[in-house]
């Protein structure tokens, strides 16, 4: 069932989220979830046979401007496309986000360890 | 940040005009063929983040300095918010397609056809490639060489008589220091 | 559909190597794989818009993670590895997984969508009107900057702010310390 691997890639990206020590493991784990529910949500939107949501010259029955019948009945869904394509390009933006933070961390404290940086002085 | 050999900066001086003629294709047909303002946009971004690459940080510096970029970067994201404001003024709904149902519906499937689509898209696509150029940028800039010992918080550098940052020294493009 | 189970296949495998290995370039690399890997995808689930978008960010993210990842000293994580907290995560993780397993059964059959049955579904209206409505032969353009143009407002808000965020960390020296 390919909802079941995709809820697996999920669960890999969660799992180096949580456990692993190195801030960019933790940061990669969190890019695989985000990857993981794009791809779920694609696929929630296919149809077997279908084709893509792009009206062509052959799709347009007519002059004014309607769609055939066969266009309506194989195209896949539109709107989980619309939703997916921002959210990529939001992921784009809180990678960067999140790569400064590390950045300016080590800077800082000198590791990417997230067990060594508790150390406080005056 | 310097750049690379004289083969990746010759054949880069070629391919980043193709990368960009590229990027403003995928933006102004995004309402007939597959692509829009998102896609676009990060072409357009990823065209001056190799010039940034091959040619050195200086050398984008002087065409494209970091205040014009964020100033594109406003101007993209006041010209989408008009479009719906004008919107607004003229069709009485905010956001409402106004060129399409009055004053130009244009013929399906032509270039000049869907209203306001074509230019929400150039200004969808002018943010979102000023937004990551700028950010790559800044991002390059930040050599972030570890200063403290290791493992310790070092108050003593929000003091007033201490110096604030470490010296930036010169990297080439990926990061390895000269 | 055997596809799509060899392109799954080919993803969590980059997935695990990503997520086990120690050399952080490793890493990154396969990061990479697993974002093309998901490009095809998106490409055999008839998505061409959302496949364009994803290599490109792909792209972009890769040089990001890499100026952050190389010439660092930090492949080396000391200390000796939990057993007690690994094996309580990796538990409560399983019994996620299972009950996901269960919910999906709910769902309607992969290649079957809901709005295929239903005449009343938002997306058979964006099908048959979207031509006629807006003049858009990208019926995902028209969803996205005329029948749900807030939603694009919100993203841009949203990546605005974003850059804002790391334009502002990564900054050098402070107004008030330069002024003396």
């Amino acid at each position: 069932m390919p909802y079941a691997l995709c809820f697996l890639l999920f669960v890999i990206g969660l799992y180096c989220a949580v456990v692993k020590k190195n801030m960019v493991k933790i940061v990669i784990g969190i890019l695989i979830m985000e990857y993981a529910t794009n791809l779920f949500l694609i696929m929630l939107g296919y149809r077997t046979g279908g084709i893509a949501p792009i009206v062509g010259k052959a799709d347009v029955a007519g002059f004014e401007a309607q769609v055939s019948e066969m266009f309506v009945n194989s195209c896949v869904d539109p709107l989980p496309q619309a939703l997916v394509l921002t959210a990529i390009v939001i992921s784009l933006g809180s990678l960067a986000l999140m790569i400064s933070i590390c950045i300016r961390t080590y800077e800082r404290y000198g590791t990417f360890d997230i067990t060594q940086i508790r150390r406080l002085k005056g | 940040m310097k750049g690379m050999t004289i083969i990746v900066k010759t054949i880069s001086s070629w391919v980043k005009v193709l990368i960009f003629l590229f990027g403003i294709y995928i933006i102004l047909f995004g309402h007939l063929t597959p692509g829009g303002g998102f896609a676009g946009g990060v072409i357009l971004a990823s065209s001056y983040v190799l010039v940034m690459l091959a040619f050195g940080r200086e050398f984008v510096e002087k065409n494209l300095s970091l205040p014009v970029a964020s100033k594109l970067d406003c101007v993209g994201a006041l010209l989408f918010i008009l479009i719906a404001i004008l919107g607004l003024v003229f069709g009485g709904v905010f956001f409402v397609n106004f060129l399409y149902q009055k004053y130009l519906p244009g013929q399906a499937l032509n270039l000049i056809s869907a209203g306001t689509i074509p230019l929400s898209n150039i200004a969808i696509g002018l943010k979102v490639g000023a937004s990551l150029f700028l950010v790559i940028f800044v991002l390059s800039t930040f050599k972030g060489a570890p200063s403290a010992e290791k493992g310790v918080w070092d108050s003593s550098r929000f003091s007033r008589n201490s110096k604030i940052d470490p010296e930036v020294t010169e990297t080439d493009s990926l990061g390895k220091e000269e | 559909m055997l596809v799509f189970y060899i392109f799954l296949l080919f993803i969590i495998i980059a997935a695990i190597i990503a997520v086990e290995t120690d050399n952080l370039l490793s890493s990154v690399i396969c990061v990479g794989a697993i974002g093309f890997g998901g490009s095809l995808m998106f490409l055999f689930l008839r998505a061409p818009d959302i496949a364009i978008t994803q290599i490109v960010v792909e792209v972009l993210g890769l040089i990001i993670l890499i100026r952050a990842t190389i010439a660092r000293d930090l492949t080396f994580i000391s200390g000796q590895r939990e057993f007690f907290a690994t094996i309580v995560s990796v538990t409560i993780l399983l019994v996620i997984f299972l009950a996901g397993i269960l919910v999906f059964q709910t769902l309607p059959d992969f290649g079957m969508p809901i709005f295929a049955v239903s005449t009343d579904a938002a997306s058979q209206t964006y099908i048959r009107e979207g031509l006629k409505a807006t003049g858009a032969a990208n019926l995902v353009s028209s969803v996205i900057l005329d029948f749900r143009a807030y939603d694009t407002l919100g993203e841009a808000t949203v990546l605005f702010t974003a850059i804002i965020g790391a334009t502002v960390i990564l900054r050098k020296k402070t107004k008030k310390l330069l002024e003396e």
